[in-house]
């Protein structure tokens, strides 16, 4: 019995060459959209907002690195606060002591804390689940000690923390020290997430999840699941540590207890609200890290703390899956109602 | 060697405290398979409402029984409540939910009760213990309530339909809910466990520490220190972990010179990732094998 | 001592204010965050975090405010008091500050709390000029003018105290082997070294065990065990009302009875000393500057008795037990103090200006015959201290009003 042809073409249903890039071209539109937003905002808006904005923009980085290890990789961090402060005390130190300029701090942050990521994920190899949270706890916590260890404090200033100054835009360029810190992070953030977006469309980044969802198959595959898992360890840990000399530029001064394991904490919740394995829900996890105590705050000082735990409750109950899990559930929906739509036309 | 013996027991009267705070976390850990970041403050706030019994004349027993049995009624309140709608959600989700009641806890206790340190009686007097000033009756009665309430615990996962059921629950819901163990339940039942054996954790503690809002973040991070140690699916394990953590931590401090004092939490961890590195699922912690 | 570079920069930028004493002008001139009727004033502290223990000085001002704005405010003007959480974080410290400064406009900047907090905000403040007064901590390096001409502190400060507790050793037991405690952030190390620096040559031979603590940690029992194990004969206690109490309790638990010298902050009758034990801390020595509200040989003291009733009109849901409930209107009266010079020029400048011209100002809860002053070249508010002895029921002060004054 033979199928009609046309009948065939339906069976078949070879998605058209447009239909691909109908429906890449949504999502570039978007990204395309918000990058032009972001480039006019400082323009439209207060120093003090920009300044705001320009934290989220960090937290967004850190939580990307937290996003790349937890999320894509599935080792549980709790020390990625030990990273931010690396990148933020190299910063302080490089440019107090050492002169060094301002965007050449990032690179030597980034490196150093790739070098320690790799060298904390060999022997993190070993564990899992909450031992390998215990592990990266111990980092979190060995931090803000070693900072205020006595003999390093010609080095780290001690509990007194070093400050630095704002850098100024070049010469020529008609913007505010606050409006040129946001666009040189911007920049950064742009170049930072599309490498994270590459890598994870890239080989490399499929070995890295099939070794979060299936250790065993993806070992038996042939891919070498130590070095990837070190790897990672070290990528994401330079991530943080851009983000955590950017902090360090942007706020001016860095002290050992502004890097504590709350500071890890927070990433992890940033992780979650934004969308755990999503790489645009880490800005919204930074939005959210940023402005939302402020908010629990202006509903009740002396419960801030309080009201802040019931918004995040809400928000998991709410979205359990992130902001980028909603928005798939919504975009899932929005093309289901579509297609029933189309489906309705042709027959 | 005086010195030595005498951080020894004040390691061993530190690592009480946070063996009964491992015991507590290692529980919540076989019922629900995560970490609970507000056990401590769980704890805490059920002392909170022991010691607020008392200041309304209730003698101690009566406020300590209430306490255990408010808690209970509480951690199944909070599962049934607030986790139960999100247990499908990522493991991650929920540890957010962890850290919200940990910051709702904490925030309202603070409220209501102020942060000035109270105190807390103790049933054990504080006598020093045979005369000797090694350790205190309190201490010596903790170390004994801890050990009675590990004892209980594992009688009753061991011995009890019921206990079996739990862990069953745990270990395996699907088929657990195929042979008619009500896995919902199980699990409000391990939250409630917990809760009251925090609850039991903190009345023991509050009169070593004094009692404040802020009085567990330390405790509860020093007693996962331990679980983990010790391995967190043996009770046994996380009980003798928490001891070794606070002897670990003493003699750190003590000894090792010149970096002792200001990193002894530092040194403390650093052995027992050391440690994990050795025995990656604890020292007394079964390996999970897996089947592929 | 602080860390800051390109100091040429700095220094360039207060040259421009003059601080000499001028007599208020007769017409009004307003700065940011002033009208006819209010006067805006900026504060940040710990609601919420590690450190919201202390949340309640923020709140016990923002009550006392509330009191003048019912008296009538200043010079007629009501005080608009905007107070952010920084959850003790200074990241979050520049963000709520720059939110007061450049979206708020407030006058000034009063008694934010925290010394890490406020170091992260003292270069931003001086370069834009607003006055960052009477910061809520005792860090020695307040007292900058030359440097940060529009920084002030208020209380004396640790390294001072820090002193003065040697200068008693010193005195008492020469030949003492001395055990300190202390917090291991910069409250606590301020204290240590001006210990050290007090004793200057003895103190390496004198202070046999430097023994810190973390606010996370459950007790401090190991410390003083090895105290006593070293044959330390005295104790120098800068915890805080926990540790500080827990120290107690401990030492006397162990039998041991060191010369026993408390700092300021953790005298209380009422949140140390009946926790840890009052006849555990007999003898034991400290400095005060203010009163505690807990002793009872203030009962009949007017200055208290006005306390009291502000407490139980204004901020009812206070603890009457809690030291800072007294330490934040203290500040604020010499906030008010300040304004009330400015008259009708309320300008950043002439803030500062008033703030470094107060003569013999005197605070009710402050002890009996302290007094503020200041000066373009003192910026050190409250300097006197007096030393005191605990007889098991209350603290008896001793000895005349010593003077410490160390610069940063």
């Amino acid at each position: 019995m033979t199928i009609p042809p046309q009948e065939t073409a339906v069976l078949t249903r070879e998605r058209p060459r447009g239909a691909a890039v109908a429906r890449a071209g949504p999502r570039h539109l978007t990204i395309g959209v918000a990058i032009v937003v972001a480039l006019l905002l400082p323009l439209l808006t207060t120093s003090f907002v920009t300044f705001q904005l320009t934290l989220v923009m960090i937290y967004g980085l850190a939580i990307l690195g937290l996003n790349l290890l937890t999320g894509f990789n599935g080792q549980f961090s709790l020390g990625h606060s030990a990273f931010y402060g690396i990148g933020a005390y190299t910063a302080a130190i490089l440019m107090d002591q050492g002169e060094l300029a301002y965007y050449w701090t990032l690179p030597c942050a980034g490196v150093l804390c790739f070098a320690v990521g790799f060298l904390f994920g060999l022997p993190a190899l070993r564990l899992q689940g909450l031992y390998l949270a215990l592990a990266t706890f111990a980092l979190a916590t060995a931090m803000p000690q070693i900072l205020k260890f006595h003999p390093l404090e010609p080095l780290t200033g001690g509990v007194q923390g070093i400050a630095i100054l704002k850098p100024d835009p070049p010469p020529g360029v008609p913007l505010s020290a606050d409006q040129w810190l946001y666009y040189f992070t911007l920049a950064v953030l742009l170049v930072m997430f599309g490498g994270a977006a590459n890598l994870v469309k890239s080989r490399t980044g499929r070995a890295i999840m099939a070794i979060r969802d299936h250790p065993l198959a993806a070992a038996a595959m042939g891919i070498n699941t130590a070095l990837y898992k070190t790897l990672t360890f070290g990528v994401s840990a330079l991530y943080t540590g851009v983000a955590g000399a950017l902090g360090a530029i942007a706020v001016q001064f860095v002290a050992p207890d502004s890097f504590t394991f709350l500071l890890s904490v927070s990433l992890l919740v940033g992780l979650v609200i934004g969308g755990v394995a999503s790489i645009p829900g880490c800005l919204v996890g930074g939005l959210f890290v940023l402005f939302v105590p402020n908010i629990a705050e202006s509903i009740s000082r002396g419960l801030a703390g309080a009201v802040y735990g019931v918004i995040l409750l809400l928000v998991i109950y709410v979205m359990p899956s992130g902001a980028a899990g909603l928005a798939r559930i919504l975009t899932a929906r929005l093309a289901s109602i579509r297609s029933i739509r189309t489906e309705g036309r042709s027959t | 060697m005086e010195l030595l013996l005498q951080q020894l027991m004040a390691g061993l009267a530190t690592g009480a405290i946070y063996a009964a705070m491992a015991l507590a976390v290692v529980m919540i850990y076989q019922a629900i398979d995560h970490l609970n970041f507000a056990q401590g403050e769980m704890a805490m706030f059920s002392t909170f409402l022991a010691w607020q019994m008392i200041q309304w004349g209730q003698p101690y027993w009566v406020a300590f029984i209430g306490a255990v049995v408010l808690s209970f009624l509480g951690g199944i309140a909070i599962e049934r409540v607030l986790f139960k709608p999100i247990r499908t959600a990522p493991i991650l989700s929920q540890l957010v939910a962890f850290i919200a009641l940990y910051g709702i806890l904490n925030s309202s206790a603070g409220e209501i009760w102020d942060f000035t340190i109270k105190t807390f009686p103790t049933p054990f007097g504080t006598a020093p213990l045979f005369g000797q000033n090694l350790i205190s009756t309190h201490q010596a009665g903790m170390i004994g309530v801890t050990l009675a309430m590990l004892g209980l615990l594992y009688l009753f996962f061991r011995g009890s339909r019921l206990g079996l059921a739990m862990r069953a629950a745990a270990a395996n819901p699907d088929s657990a809910r195929l042979v008619g163990i009500r896995v919902g339940w199980m699990l409000a039942l391990g939250w409630g466990m917990s809760a009251a054996v925090g609850a039991v954790a903190g009345m023991l503690i509050a009169p070593v520490v004094f009692l404040e809002p802020n009085m567990m973040l330390g405790v509860l991070l020093y007693g996962f220190a331990g679980a983990v140690l010790g391995g967190l699916s043996s009770p046994g394990g996380a009980v003798a972990g928490g001891f070794a953590v606070g002897v670990i931590e003493n003699l750190a401090g003590t000894f090792i010179p010149y970096v002792g004092r200001e990193l002894k939490l530092t040194i403390a961890l650093v052995l027992i990732v050391a440690v994990l590195m050795v025995r990656p699922s604890g020292v007394f912690g079964r390996a999970v094998v897996s089947r592929v | 001592m602080k860390r800051i570079t390109r100091r040429s920069i700095l220094a360039a930028a207060p040259s421009a204010l003059v601080l000499t004493a001028v007599p208020a002008r007769a017409e009004k001139q307003y700065g940011p965050g002033v009208s006819d009727t209010e006067i805006k004033i900026g504060n940040t502290g710990p609601y919420s975090g590690p450190a919201s223990s202390y949340g309640t000085i923020p709140k016990s001002m923002a009550a006392y405010y509330k009191m003048v704005n019912d008296q009538g405010g200043v010079n007629g003007r009501k005080i608009n008091f905007m107070s952010y959480d920084d959850a003790y974080s200074p990241p979050k410290t520049v963000e709520q500050v720059r939110r007061l400064v450049e979206q708020d406009g407030v006058l000034l900047v009063a008694a934010s709390l925290g010394t890490p907090t406020n170091s992260a905000i003292w270069n931003y403040m001086n370069q834009k000029k607003v006055p960052q007064l009477f910061v809520s901590t005792g860090a020695t390096k307040w007292d900058d003018p030359k440097h940060h001409p529009w920084t002030m502190g208020w209380q004396p400060n640790y390294q001072s105290e820090g002193r003065v507790y040697a200068a008693y050793i010193v005195e008492h037991k020469p030949d003492g082997k001395i055990g300190v405690l202390y917090q291991n952030d910069d409250f606590g190390k301020d204290y240590l070294k001006g210990l050290k620096d007090g004793l200057g040559d003895k103190a390496k031979s004198m202070v046999v065990i430097e023994a810190a603590y973390e606010t996370t940690d459950p007790t401090v029992d190991s410390q003083i065990i090895g105290m006593k194990a070293a044959g330390c004969d005295v104790f120098v206690n800068t915890g805080i009302p926990k540790f500080a109490a827990q120290a107690i309790r401990k030492a006397a638990e162990i039998e041991w009875k060191p010369l026993h010298i408390l700092s300021s902050v953790g005298t209380s009758v009422a949140a140390t000393l009946k926790p840890a034990g009052l006849e555990n801390a007999k003898d034991l020595v400290t400095d005060f500057y203010i009163k505690d509200p807990t002793d009872p040989q203030w009962q009949d003291d007017q200055g208290y008795k006005d306390w009291l009733a502000f407490m139980d009109k204004y901020y009812p849901e206070g603890d009457k037990t809690d030291a800072g409930n007294v330490y934040g209107p203290s500040v604020s009266q010499t906030v008010v103090q300040v304004l009330k010079q400015c008259g009708d020029e309320l300008t950043r400048d002439n803030v500062m200006r008033q703030a470094a011209n107060l003569h013999d100002f005197t605070v009710p809860m402050l002890l009996p015959g302290i007094k503020i002053n200041t000066s373009p070249s003192d910026f050190a508010p409250v300097k006197q201290i007096q030393m005191a002895r605990f007889d098991g029921e209350r603290w008896r002060l001793f000895g005349p009003l010593i003077s410490g004054s160390v610069t940063g």
